[in-house]
């Protein structure tokens, strides 16, 4: 599938790279002559330099075949027109659009973005959770943040120590799908024991993560 | 009437003043303080400093009161921003964005907003200007 990308500096040749390695076709949109050519030298991909907002631009970078357009400019104002001009003029399917400023979230999901990532609000979430948790670890928010991952260690005095999973009261919209003990893998049942040093993997939402964690570990 | 000016460079220092002249009730706001002295000497409006694609500014401007909002910023795309905050967000009815790029404006005015072209308001007055000279000779 085609996938076009709009925006500079590191993010846009990581991506690019990676789409391109799993078999993408890439566009590339970069609104500085000389960074495009260097785009252009290091990536397998249609390169152009202008204004991705221009209908024209998106136009060159075969929008109307693209399935997905991906807006990662440092203006919401810009990825907000970006995403919406493929989509409204070139009738593409999936846009994604970074926001800087958390209050545009909202605004570009009502808009009809199809994904949008908060990255203020994802970093700083990510640095809370590492300070205020020190045996949970953030794994990564799947959906954009709408499910959590995390991996728990199991430490002595928690009140899951020697318990099955099923005499747990664990909240609603929880699961615990996997555990590592040592070297081993377990897919646990109802009549799995936790033990110390078990390291549990915790999917739930993010209003349940808190109560799942306390349950597990009695700490906040 | 109610109105929220967003910008105030040449254009929107203009309309500004000129409706405050028509004792409208006016918040204009720009991010740059010197855009001000723009504004004609009995402006009686209020000058609201901030960036209008935070929506706290446009709080503070009151939007959502306004009868109606007009987006004349140099910035086709912080325009188009701005419009559709005020409508999604603050529920505003009545919305003016100013985009010079006539093939931008065109799709937007599809999706139903308010869009106002330099580019094609100007050439049109031109147009009509000359071939009105030709007609008279």
């Amino acid at each position: 599938m085609r996938v076009i990308i709009v925006g500079g500096g590191k993010v846009v040749y990581f991506l690019g790279k990676l789409f391109v390695s799993s078999g993408h076709t890439v566009s590339v949109i970069n609104r500085n002559a000389e960074d495009s050519a260097e785009i252009a030298r290091q990536l397998q991909a249609l390169v152009i330099a202008g204004d991705g907002s221009d209908p024209r631009r998106l136009e060159e970078a075969q929008a109307m075949r693209a399935e997905a357009v991906i807006a990662v400019t440092p203006s919401d104002a810009d990825n907000l027109v970006i995403s919406q001009i493929a989509k409204h003029r070139f009738g593409v399917q999936r846009t994604l659009a970074l926001v800087n400023d958390p209050e545009n979230a909202e605004l570009f999901k009502r808009l009809g973005i199809t994904s949008v990532f908060n990255q203020t609000k994802m970093i700083s979430s990510l640095i809370q959770q590492e300070i205020s948790l020190q045996d949970v670890i953030n794994l990564v928010p799947i959906k954009e943040g709408k499910v959590n991952a995390a991996e728990i260690t199991i430490m002595a005095g928690h009140p899951c120590v020697g318990k099955t999973l099923s005499a747990l009261s664990l909240p609603k919209d929880t699961l615990l799908p996997v555990i590592i003990r040592g070297e081993s893998v377990i897919i646990p049942r109802g009549d799995t024991m936790l033990l110390v040093g078990d390291k549990a993997i915790l999917i739930s939402t993010p209003e349940e993560q808190g109560p799942a964690i306390r349950a597990l570990t009695g700490e906040d | 009437m109610f109105v929220v000016i967003v910008g105030c460079g040449r254009l929107g220092s203009h309309i500004a003043s000129e409706l405050s002249k028509l004792r409208h009730d006016v918040v204009v706001v720009d991010r740059s303080k010197d855009a001000f002295t723009l504004l004609s000497a009995d402006f009686s409006g209020f000058q609201l400093l901030g960036d209008a694609t935070e929506h706290e500014t446009l709080r503070n401007a009151r939007v959502g009161e306004a009868d109606v909002v007009a987006a004349v910023t140099e910035n086709d795309n912080a325009n188009l921003m701005i419009a559709q905050a005020a409508k999604e967000v603050f529920v505003v009815k009545r919305l003016l964005a100013r985009v010079s790029d006539p093939l931008k404006g065109d799709i937007y005015r599809r999706l139903g907003l308010g869009i106002l072209c330099p580019t094609t308001v100007s050439a049109e007055a031109f147009e009509a200007e000359i071939l009105k000279k030709e007609v008279d000779r």
